[in-house]
């Protein structure tokens, strides 16, 4: 009750390659069961927040489709509620989201009518449990004016991508920089923030008025040195979907049993909209070793090591190997598939073989007809 | 105005004692089937596909299991503004307080919520059937032929009739006569329980029965409906249709849903079955798995071999153990090694590792012969079978036993152990 959720959905990434095609990355289906924008709003609902807008522009047909009840987040309350925001013309403005601040900008009379104190700002792509009442008291407790939810990256893992941030003894963000070419440091910031509802407002005016159009460049950085901005240190699993690569290795974490029984097994509960499929059916000649299936599948042929979403048919005697198979994919007889990603709703013809290289998958994307009594 | 064509009243109150321990602590409804459904799902998803929205569940026996399961009836589209779901346990009253006493008397004691709706016609349903039918359709019939009553009727093979209640009918199907159990049944038609009334027919029924003890819709209503000549239909269904009151009939009507292309067929997409998931999570499948001719519910981890059976959600089955012909209710945990054939283990049973069900010879149940049978080994819920047992065939087990209990390690075929108690 404390505080308006804002989950910003726009974006779309090239580095998602075919796969954004179809889908904002929001939308893009994770682990099995759930897509992505249910751990951000999981974690909304988690957090008692009650009122929760998601910001919308990249093809959002799919995405729309997910959120077409709120019940399964919990949002389909009297108060608050969950609100899709698409971009729209108004008298005085015809233009699409320019940037993350001008999305907030153009949808200002949401944040106008609340009521609640705060506003928590996250992304729909991240894949991760956070309490963000913990993040606000934090907020309170440091006199922040924003709370940036940051994360210590593990060797080895790439800093360009993301906003890297440094910061004093007490925790306030004293160097901000987004997507350096060279990193000095490897604290980044995760894209989840707190700020007082009538400071954002304030903020997010300033910079319209100012033609800026951007949080992170135009607000963050360009007010670091005068606003207090604390980071909120964050040492659980966290993961983002923005290019290929994080996307399938994402997804591969899910076979480990540690991240498995994080997500699923602790409390709390990550939802996702029921699809009312039946249990997957094995039938004779099904080998099935160290992967995740989903219900509404049937399963004639071997996995191995793969995710296979929901309601994927598997013909005899074919094979599927590290691979992610996603929603509603037929793959006919005698077929071979290595290393790839299955676009959701392909149909794979018999008898044909597709691979990729490990670190360099397949995106398969096939149109075929299928015949279907 | 509040206005509804037909309502359904859904008898869940029954016990199903022929389960044997499977309902000891709840609803026949309520139980488990097909990896992830509850057998009261057929029914409910019938109502809201046949666009029936206002559904009284009438319950009795053990509903706790029941109402969390149906809540305010989001699973099936059962919320509504005006009608949905309303659960109808017996209550007291002014003049006087009962029990449901039989199947009648159980909706005559609601007459009150089917006035609220101002129904033309009232649907009564049992809830232990599995099934997919259109009631929509025998409603078109029940006007097509100006019925008081049409009661939905199945073909049996008429070897078996002599089990059911049979009707027999003229040729424009007007039923002519009943025969509860014949010897020699002179039609195959078997009553399934399923009635259509017009809502006055029903009404002056049920008062006018009002006194008779136990009144239930086969032995009293429909006899005295016809008695009186009430145009009484039959409507043939032929499709798939199982009742599961027997323990045999409920592991074969569940392993016939694993056939390459079953006859009652879930994957369709056409007449959804639905139900309340506590778990969407996928299920995974470890390194040291063999699976087969099995279906598996939601978020259940399987390390062992699985052949022939019936997994539920949030099962988990250990490396090494194998699991064959027997259906597993959700949250079982089969330990490492464990052994288990033809069983039916109900929710959140604990196996041992390294214990074996399902051994031996053929032996009649020493209790219950008529309910153990069929060599079936049947574990009631919550049950705890300690590590290195042995259980024999038509054999039942109740309660957290532990290895004391066991002579010698050993349940011999026909034996039956009930721990009184047995919620620690």
């Amino acid at each position: 009750m404390r505080a308006v959720g804002i989950i910003l959905a726009g974006g779309n990434s090239n580095r998602m390659g075919n796969l954004s095609s179809k889908r904002a990355i929001a939308a893009m289906p994770v682990a099995g069961s759930y897509r992505c924008i249910d751990f951000a709003l999981s974690n909304m609902s988690n957090s008692h927040i009650q009122k929760v807008a998601v910001f919308t522009q990249y093809n959002s047909r799919s995405l729309n489709k997910h959120l077409n009840s709120s019940k399964w987040w919990d949002f389909g309350r009297k108060q608050g509620g969950l609100f899709v925001f698409t971009p729209t013309i108004t008298p005085d403005n015809s233009f699409w989201y320019r940037g993350t601040a001008d999305t907030m900008y153009q949808n200002l009379d949401f944040l106008k009518n609340s009521h609640e104190p705060y506003a928590v700002i996250t992304s729909g792509d991240g894949v991760y449990k956070l309490d963000y009442n913990k993040v606000l008291e934090y907020h309170i407790n440091k006199r922040a004016d924003i709370t940036v939810v940051s994360k210590l990256l593990k060797e080895g893992e790439d800093a360009s991508r993301f906003g890297i941030i440094n910061t004093d003894k007490d925790g306030r963000i004293i160097e901000f920089e987004e997507k350096p070419l060279m990193t000095s440091a490897d604290t980044i910031s995760i894209g989840i923030y707190v700020i007082r509802r009538r400071l954002l407002i304030e903020l997010v005016e300033k910079s319209a008025e100012e033609d800026r159009y951007d949080f992170v460049k135009d607000i963050l950085i360009r007010y670091k040195n005068l606003k207090r901005i604390y980071a909120y240190g964050m040492n659980t699993y966290w993961s983002s979907i923005s290019t290929v690569d994080s996307y399938y290795k994402t997804n591969m974490d899910f076979l480990k049993k540690e991240v498995r029984d994080y997500f699923f097994k602790e409390y709390p509960d990550i939802y996702s909209k029921i699809d009312d499929l039946p249990p997957a059916k094995y039938n004779q000649g099904a080998s099935v070793k160290n992967s995740i299936i989903s219900s509404g599948c049937i399963v004639n042929g071997v996995i191995e090591n793969s995710i296979v979403f929901k309601k994927v048919y598997i013909g005899n005697n074919s094979t599927i190997k590290n691979s992610i198979i996603l929603n509603d994919v037929y793959i006919g007889d005698n077929t071979y598939i290595e290393n790839c990603i299955v676009e959701s709703g392909d149909t794979i013809r018999a008898d044909t073989t597709y691979v990729g290289e490990p670190g360099n998958v397949e995106i398969v994307v096939e149109k075929n007809e299928r015949y279907v009594l | 105005m509040i206005k509804k064509e037909m309502i359904a009243m859904l008898l869940a109150g029954g016990q199903g004692s022929r389960l044997g321990v499977l309902t000891s602590n709840v609803a026949k409804p309520a139980v488990a089937f097909g990896g992830k459904y509850r057998i009261i799902d057929f029914s409910l998803s019938n109502c809201i596909n046949s666009g029936v929205d206002t559904v009284g569940v009438l319950t009795q026996y053990q509903p706790l299991r029941l109402n969390t399961h149906i809540g305010i009836g989001i699973p099936w589209d059962l919320d509504r503004n005006i009608g949905g779901v309303s659960i109808l346990p017996p209550h007291e009253k002014t003049d006087r307080s009962e029990w449901y006493t039989g199947t009648a008397n159980a909706v005559y004691q609601n007459m009150e919520y089917m006035e609220y709706y101002n129904p033309e016609y009232v649907l009564i349903l049992g809830g232990d059937h599995i099934y997919k039918m259109d009631y929509e359709t025998m409603l078109d019939y029940h006007k097509l032929h100006n019925a008081d009553i049409t009661l939905a009727a199945v073909p049996v093979p008429i070897e078996e009739a002599s089990r059911f209640g049979i009707v027999i009918t003229d040729e424009e199907k007007r039923i002519t006569e009943f025969e509860e159990k014949p010897l020699r049944p002179r039609s195959n038609l078997a009553s399934m329980g399923i009635y259509i009334f017009s809502w006055n027919i029903l009404r002056e029924a049920l008062i006018i029965l009002s006194g008779q003890k136990g009144c239930d819709f086969g032995k009293h209503v429909i006899p005295y409906c016809h008695k009186r000549g009430d145009r009484i239909f039959a409507y043939e269904y032929n499709g798939y249709w199982k009742d599961v009151g027997t323990l045999r009939a409920y592991w074969e009507s569940n392993m016939e849903l694993i056939d390459l292309i079953p006859v009652f067929n879930l994957y369709e997409e056409f007449w959804k079955i639905y139900t309340k998931s506590d778990t969407i999570l996928p299920q995974y499948i470890g390194d040291t798995a063999v699976i087969d001719r099995t279906i598996i519910g939601e978020g259940a981890e399987i390390y062992g071999e699985v052949h022939n059976s019936v997994i539920g959600s949030g099962v988990y089955i250990g490396p090494g153990a194998v699991v064959r012909d027997s259906i597993l209710m959700k949250d079982a945990v089969i330990g490492e090694g464990a052994v288990v054939g033809k069983a039916i283990v109900a929710e959140g049973v604990n196996i041992g590792a390294y214990a074996e069900l399902g051994i031996g010879e053929e032996v009649p149940n020493e209790k219950d012969s008529n309910i153990y049978s069929f060599g079936l080994v049947t574990i009631a819920e919550n049950s705890m079978i300690p590590p290195y047992v042995k259980i024999g065939k038509n054999t039942a087990v109740s309660g957290r036993t532990t290895v004391e209990d066991y002579w010698e390690g050993v349940l011999t075929s026909g034996g039956t152990l009930i721990k009184a108690g047995g919620k620690l």
